[in-house]
């Protein structure tokens, strides 16, 4: 469904980030991005979403050319994009913004369907302001609400497990297995942590700016496991997963 | 009163119709329970009920509004109206809350002219609230009409709470007001608690300025006092909130200001501990809308002028 064709994208200091990637993501998957920090995979994301354009390629979305949408744009063509680190707005309560998420006033009920998805209940959340009150890990599962609330054909996940603690986190991989299992919807998820890897049907390798790898979840993590600096990567999120 | 009349028997003019719609909520008919309506300086409506008495006071133009001990979350009503322009409008209103009281007041303000010539409401608010008694005080404060005269509204709010009493105040002035000088002041004897929530919008040439003080004279005393503005074009707002806390107590004040345009803002918060159990808490933020909340805004499908928009209804909300 989703296709990059050459993106390149140069940061304003003249940067290569992203160097002629070409990726094809099908339709129904759940495509975890991982790979070394600084490797590109956030601005891949954020190029995906609009949010940055780039400096050469194109983006086919359905085999329609997107790369000129912008970020409400291509929002509209049914792209969802979850910050890795979740805004915060003073007045705006967690109600209007998954309304406004959904693009409709919600009853209780499918409110309560929404925020009990990512292990939130609506009855204490619904009138709290989405502001510094709410800690890291309910401001991050509220942000997923926004993107669940949307049901878009294309989800795009930035480093979901950033900022949480652990017992958000255990549920956090619950919230992807039922959304991929029970929602018709692709999901791409940038991530280090192995417990996503694990749930992936396939996974894409970034690295210097390039698409270095990729294969399905289990091959990938075999393989990764096997290279030092992958395996030490993924084995040091596990040790502080464990602390 | 010799005009006074209610509201089902009288004809309110077209404009007080509109404003109390904008300002008291009111849907057409009668208020339900206790209230008094002010048009252009004069009285077009007022009813008691059984636990709230309204009566004119002797020697200044106004209303003494008592209520009694045995109301249970009853609301009463006191809208004024300007609806015309060289009308400048001065009143003086008391409220006394007996000791365990339950009751919202609910004194929204509109100001309208047609006409080159100023329209102006000055509203002074007297508050004695007895022990243990919890009062909401709704105030919503409008402008509208085409003219090119002034609207003001110039409300002082001034404060007494026994012990154990509540305020909540919910002040807001939602847009069309040329200028305001608002003044709240309040004193809190032991385990009172004063809580304002304060919204702002000016936008044109308009001016805003605000001051709080607020006394905390008993142990266990508290105030909470939240301001949040946006000012828009040319508009000048200036707020100042003093919390002085005399025994030990928590005060704690917030303004927040969204820019946009040429707007100019300035805040001037000031806590005075005298005693050294009182714990003073001041939070200022001054700026732009961040750029941030429109982003994920237009993630979820908004253009750049929805997402304002939406942030802005949200934050003055």
């Amino acid at each position: 469904m989703l296709k990059l064709r050459n993106i390149s994208w140069s940061a304003p200091d003249g940067k290569a980030v992203l160097k002629n990637i070409d990726l094809d993501i099908e339709e129904g998957r759940l495509v975890a991005v991982t790979g070394p920090n600084g490797g590109g995979k956030t601005t891949l994301a954020k190029i995906i979403a609009g949010i940055e354009k780039p400096t050469s390629g194109v983006i086919e979305l359905d085999g329609r050319d997107i790369t000129a949408l912008d970020v409400t744009e291509r929002a509209k063509t049914g792209i969802s994009f979850a910050f890795q680190q979740p805004v915060r707005f003073k007045g705006v309560t967690v109600r209007q913004l998954i309304e406004i998420a959904a693009g409709d006033k919600l009853d209780d009920g499918r409110l309560c369907s929404i925020l009990g998805s990512v292990g939130l209940c609506a009855m204490d959340y619904l009138g709290r302001e989405v502001d510094s009150t709410l800690s890291g890990g309910e401001i991050k599962r509220i942000e997923i609400a926004t993107v669940l609330a949307r049901h878009s054909r294309l989800s795009v996940f930035d480093e979901p497990e950033a900022g949480i603690d652990l017992w958000s986190f255990k549920n956090l991989i619950e919230v992807f297995k039922e959304v991929h299992e029970n929602l018709k919807g692709t999901l791409v998820i940038i991530s280090h942590q192995e417990r996503i890897l694990r749930i992936a049907d396939e996974i894409v390798l970034i690295s210097d700016g390039r698409v270095t790898d990729r294969g399905t979840g289990d091959e990938m993590i075999q393989k990764m496991l096997t290279q030092r600096e992958a395996a030490a990567a993924c084995r040091m999120q596990e040790e502080l997963f464990h602390e | 009163m010799n005009n006074m009349k209610n509201v089902n028997e009288t004809k309110m003019n077209a404009v007080t119709e509109r404003l109390l719609k904008m300002v008291s909520d009111w849907k057409g008919g009668a208020f339900d329970g206790a209230y008094n309506i002010r048009e252009n300086g004069g009285c077009v409506g007022r009813q008691s009920s059984e636990n709230i008495k309204i009566d004119s006071k002797e020697g200044q133009p106004g209303l003494e509004i008592r209520v009694s001990g045995k109301t249970r979350g009853e609301k009463v009503y006191i809208p004024a109206c300007v609806t015309k322009g060289n009308v400048d409008d001065l009143v003086y209103n008391d409220f006394f809350v007996e000791d365990g009281a339950d009751v919202t007041i609910v004194a929204g303000c509109g100001v309208h002219t047609e006409t080159g010539e100023p329209a102006r409401h000055n509203g002074i608010h007297r508050f004695f609230i007895g022990k243990n008694a919890h009062v909401i005080y709704e105030e919503k404060h409008v402008g509208t009409g085409k003219g090119t005269g002034l609207r003001s509204i110039d409300p002082v709010t001034e404060v007494h709470l026994d012990e154990n009493a509540l305020l909540e105040m919910d002040t807001a002035q939602i847009g069309g007001v040329d200028r305001t000088t608002r003044k709240t002041t309040g004193t809190a004897a032991a385990g009172a608690r004063l809580v304002i929530k304060e919204r702002i919008l000016t936008e044109g040439d308009q001016q805003a300025d605000t001051f709080f003080e607020i006394e905390l004279n008993g142990e266990g005393s508290g105030a909470d006092i939240i301001s949040h503005s946006v000012a828009r074009g040319r508009s000048r707002q200036a707020y100042t909130s003093t919390i002085i806390g005399n025994a030990p107590c928590s005060g704690h004040s917030e303004c927040d200001a969204i820019i946009d345009g040429d707007a100019i803002v300035d805040a001037a918060p000031r806590l005075y501990a005298r005693c050294s159990d009182a714990a003073l808490i001041h939070e200022a933020a001054i700026g732009k809308i961040a750029g941030e909340q429109i982003l994920k805004l237009r993630t979820l499908g908004l253009t750049e002028e929805e997402a304002e928009k939406k942030i802005i209804e949200g934050f003055l909300a």
